[in-house]
């Protein structure tokens, strides 16, 4: 029997992506490992390698096809003494409405036994029989599907209906899943707000953001295009208004001097090989990341998450930098920064934003971490605050290193200075905690030489 | 597993039973089916279809008797009683014969017998001369018995002169005077087939109008178009008393204004509701709860007993042939542990009355809407705005919507008039897919057609309509 090939799922949350490109074509022969195709979702471009040897029998899913779902048979793949016609038999198996074989029922209600027949069910071929793809939530691609009326009565509550699970025929979101979230009131932003006011009495439209026909009623038709949002630019949007909207942000604002750190980051440099596999070139966000990493150590309390069960001690500092990319960006994480040396970050770092750049971010190297660090400083910034990116308890945010006026003792000095602000996540994070956290990190920045301890 | 052991025994092969065991095969149960009497139950034997090839006949009658509109002329217009009850039985007896044909096809065993559940799981089976046939085991037992007409104190059928639907079904004669008592769906075809084979028909009512499941003014629009035939109606009536005398039957009628009358009539027909076959079946011995005559069930036709389930009009009303086959297939796909079975949504059912003229409706009726708190919006559409109606010659009939003014959901569509019971289910696909009066305006109705209509009264709801 030819084996399918399955839409992989790049992590466990991923319910689908797109197929970008196919390494392989029809009647190619691959082995174990061989690159096949290219998967995107909204942060990642992986490469799906062979598991087994073969023909690559039949190319079922087209480069460029958007939002197939995980576990969708993408290719067939020929076992050696197979040929074309073997082909039919997994097709016949993928149509076919009816189960292939009529399965026992087992003793009590028989539940798991029964095969489902019900048509849109994407599972094609007997090699899988896992039920998942019926899961998928209606709200993954880019078209919802829900029931005019759900959709109706959805916008008259201000309810977003991403987010919400369809229990209607494939995962249709219908009049009944409206009025659950309604009345769970869990994935509704502005909901929440409305059930929070005391008075009894719903907030509108203030905090649901102006709908889409009044906006664009305020703009000349022809004097703007749209250009339509991608994921990242939909999970930007959907992160950070749920972060500022669940997260209470508060903001630390301190001045560090970066003499000292300047003079031991242009010895280290001019000591450092140019060439080989122990080059390295450090940054001054390098030292960030370290100055942080070994911060979180000092300051355990900080190193944070906030759940509703508990709150989570992290025993590694792993920071993310957010790296700007064409169309957003993306926050690898550096593991265990408080163990690594500064050469080590600083060659880790410049691989992961490369990759980011490219799109070639595996989900685990960007999922997690407990904060962030955003640098402006190299486009001229001072100062500004950052929105925490959630699960992470804090972020950093990085102005530029610029020689200020300083008053040392009573006399008037020119010092390099860079303004930092943390926004902390109170829920975990108490003044305090976070001045503790800002204090060290301060330290470690002001004489560098301490990190080394 | 041993020869008459199932996974799925369904009791009764009527519209519900039949349906319910095709699905379970189809899903891979081992499925029998045991039927006492006829395959296909009272719709297909004494029920839905007969009564409609009667009422085909019945249509010709009256459509023979106004040639003159189409521009034919004709002499001697009479009909063969015997012939049109025997079309009609042979009608009956092939679909019946159809359901053999399924069954088997779909790997049904049928046993010919009547069964009695000895304790869950387990049917001791009859034949129909009393002879105990192999024991029957199952996980899982559907009880799909069906109905029979419900009989009232003093209001007794005999089979002679007083009738129900079964000998209504098969006249020898044709009766000089009929009284129809209840003026529910079956009352009313009853009424309207012997009316339009030239026989005078008093209905009584007990409830203040006919029709009393259909939206008010429906009701009050059958009424004017069956007394314009020569039909005589009682509402918020009573029959005090029915007493045969001779070949005939005296009727002591008490009407709504309190008065006595006294009649007499060649043939009465019963048609006060149903009750559900609930009996010598061992219900009560395994404990299935019975309550005014139908199993009580939850939402997926479980009757509390585990494995034992109940459907269709054994288990209550709305005592139709599609709500007892769609509660089958939802029974079914639960015990198969389906994704995405739903309870049965009473409100998406839609309900015919093959009458002359016809009735269809589905979801709320206007009054109801209103009780339930509904800030409603109500379209019309009368037959003579629409070409196709005009055409035909069937100008009589109202074609009525009504939506939730908040939301434009569509609550409850009510129809009278010539081929009414064929368009209905436009508005439950739409009810079904919770379209709002957005996408019944948008869709586009071929012209020139009935359906035109059910645009229009969309159309008028929202003060839109065109042709009126």
């Amino acid at each position: 029997m030819p084996i399918s090939i399955l839409m992989p799922a790049l992590s466990p949350t991923m319910e689908e992506g797109t197929l970008a490109k196919w390494h392989v074509k029809e009647g190619d022969t691959v082995t174990s490992g061989d690159i096949l195709a290219e998967i995107e979702t909204d942060k990642a471009t992986m490469e799906v390698e062979a598991v087994d040897e073969g023909t690559i029998g039949k190319i079922v899913i087209n480069e460029g096809t958007e939002g197939v779902a995980v576990n969708t048979t993408i290719a067939i793949l020929l076992e050696e003494g197979e040929s074309s016609d073997d082909l039919e038999k997994v097709s016949e198996t993928a149509q076919s409405e009816k189960p292939a074989e009529k399965p026992a029922v087992n003793g009590d209600g028989g539940a798991a036994a029964i095969a489902q027949d019900e048509p849109g069910n994407v599972e094609a071929t007997g090699q899988s029989t896992s039920a998942e793809p019926r899961q998928v939530s209606s709200a993954t691609a880019g078209r919802i599907f829900a029931s005019p009326l759900a959709r109706r009565l959805a916008q008259q509550k201000g309810l977003n209906l991403e987010g919400i699970t369809g229990t209607g025929p494939n995962n249709r979101i219908i009049k009944r899943d409206v009025a659950k979230a309604l009345e769970s009131g869990a994935p509704v932003q502005a909901q929440e707000l409305v059930r929070a006011d005391a008075q009894g009495q719903t907030l509108p439209a203030a905090v649901q953001g102006m709908p889409d026909s009044q906006i664009l009623a305020l703009y000349d038709p022809g004097s703007y295009e749209i250009v339509p949002h991608d994921n990242m630019r939909r999970i930007i949007a959907t992160r950070l208004v749920e972060s500022k909207q669940t997260i209470p942000h508060f903001y630390l604002t301190l001045d560090c001097e970066l003499d000292q750190l300047l003079i031991s980051r242009k010895r280290m440099n001019e000591a450092a090989p140019k060439e080989g596999p122990n080059a390295f070139r450090l940054s001054v966000n390098d030292f960030v990341i370290k100055a942080l990493a070994m911060a979180l150590q000092q300051v355990p309390e900080a190193n944070a998450t906030w759940t509703e069960q508990g709150t989570l001690r992290h025993k590694s500092s792993d920071v993310g930098v957010a790296v700007a990319v064409e169309g957003g960006l993306f926050t690898p994480v550096i593991r265990h920064a408080e163990l690594k040396s500064l050469s080590e970050i600083s060659n880790e770092m410049k691989e992961l934003a490369e990759r980011a750049r490219n799109r070639r971010l595996a989900p685990h190297e960007y999922q997690g971490g407990v904060t962030s660090i955003s640098n402006l400083g190299m486009y001229g910034i001072s100062k500004f605050d950052a929105v925490i990116n959630p699960p992470h308890s804090s972020i950093l945010a990085v102005g530029m290193g610029e020689k200020r006026p300083v008053v040392k003792g009573d006399e008037l000095e020119i010092a390099t200075v860079m303004t930092v602000t943390l926004s902390c996540d109170h829920r975990v994070v108490d003044g305090a905690i976070g001045a503790d956290l800002l204090n060290a990190f301060k330290q470690f920045i002001d004489d560098p030489v301490t990190m080394l301890v | 597993m041993s020869e008459n052991n199932y996974d799925l025994v369904v009791i009764g092969a009527g519209p519900g039973g039949y349906v319910s065991a095709i699905r379970a095969a189809q899903l891979g149960m081992k499925t029998a089916v045991i039927e006492r009497e006829h395959y296909g139950g009272i719709c297909l034997n004494w029920g839905c279809i007969p009564t409609k090839a009667l009422l085909r006949s019945s249509e010709i009658n009256h459509l023979l008797h106004n040639l003159k509109e189409f521009g034919f002329s004709a002499d001697n217009i009479a009909y063969d009683l015997g012939k049109v009850v025997k079309r009609s039985r042979r009608v009956a007896r092939r679909l019946s014969g159809g359901i053999g044909y399924l069954l088997k096809k779909n790997d049904v065993t049928a046993i010919d017998g009547e069964a009695r559940i000895t304790a869950p799981g387990k049917i001791a089976v009859t034949d129909k001369d009393g002879k105990a046939l192999p024991e029957v085991t199952a996980k899982h037992i559907i009880i799909a018995t069906g109905a029979r007409a419900r009989t009232l104190p003093g209001l007794e059928p005999d089979g002679e002169k007083i009738w129900t639907y079964k000998e209504a079904m098969v006249p020898s004669e044709m009766p000089q005077s009929l009284l129809v008592v209840g003026s529910g769906a079956i009352g009313i075809e009853f009424a309207s087939f012997y009316q339009n084979m030239g026989v005078p028909v008093t209905v009584v009512e007990v409830m203040d109008r006919i029709l009393p499941v259909e939206d008010a003014e429906i009701s009050e629009l059958a009424l004017k178009a069956f007394k314009a035939q020569g039909m005589t109606l009682h509402t918020g009536a009573t029959v005090e008393s029915l007493s045969p005398q001779g070949d005939n039957v005296n009727v002591q009628l008490k009407l709504a204004d309190g008065s006595q009358e006294t009649t007499e009539v060649h043939r009465v027909i019963l048609a006060v509701g149903i009750t559900g076959n609930v009996e010598n079946m061992g219900l009560e011995e395994v404990g299935v709860k019975v309550e005014k005559g139908h199993i009580s069930i939850n939402e997926w036709c479980e009757t509390g007993v585990p494995g034992i389930y109940a459907i269709g009009d054994v288990a209550g009303p709305p005592w139709l042939a599609h709500k007892a086959s769609h509660e089958g297939i939802l029974c079914v796909e639960k015990i198969a542990g389906l994704d995405h079975v739903h309870p049965m949504q009473t409100s998406n059912i839609p309900g015919c009355t093959y009458c002359r003229p016809q009735v269809a409706s589905v979801g709320l009726t206007e009054q109801a809407a209103t009780e339930q708190g509904y800030d409603i919006k109500v379209g019309r559409f009368p037959y003579q705005g629409n070409g196709k109606a005009v055409a035909l010659g069937e100008p009589e009939g109202l074609i009525k919507t009504i939506f939730d003014a908040k939301t434009g959901e569509l609550l409850g569509a009510h129809m009278i008039g010539a081929e009414v019971t064929e368009l209905i289910q436009g508005y439950g696909i739409a009810k079904t897919l919770e379209t709002t009066e957005q996408e019944l305006m948008h869709t586009v109705f071929p012209h020139p057609t009935l359906s035109e209509m059910m645009h229009e009264s969309v159309l008028d709801a929202y003060d839109r309509v065109i042709h009126i």
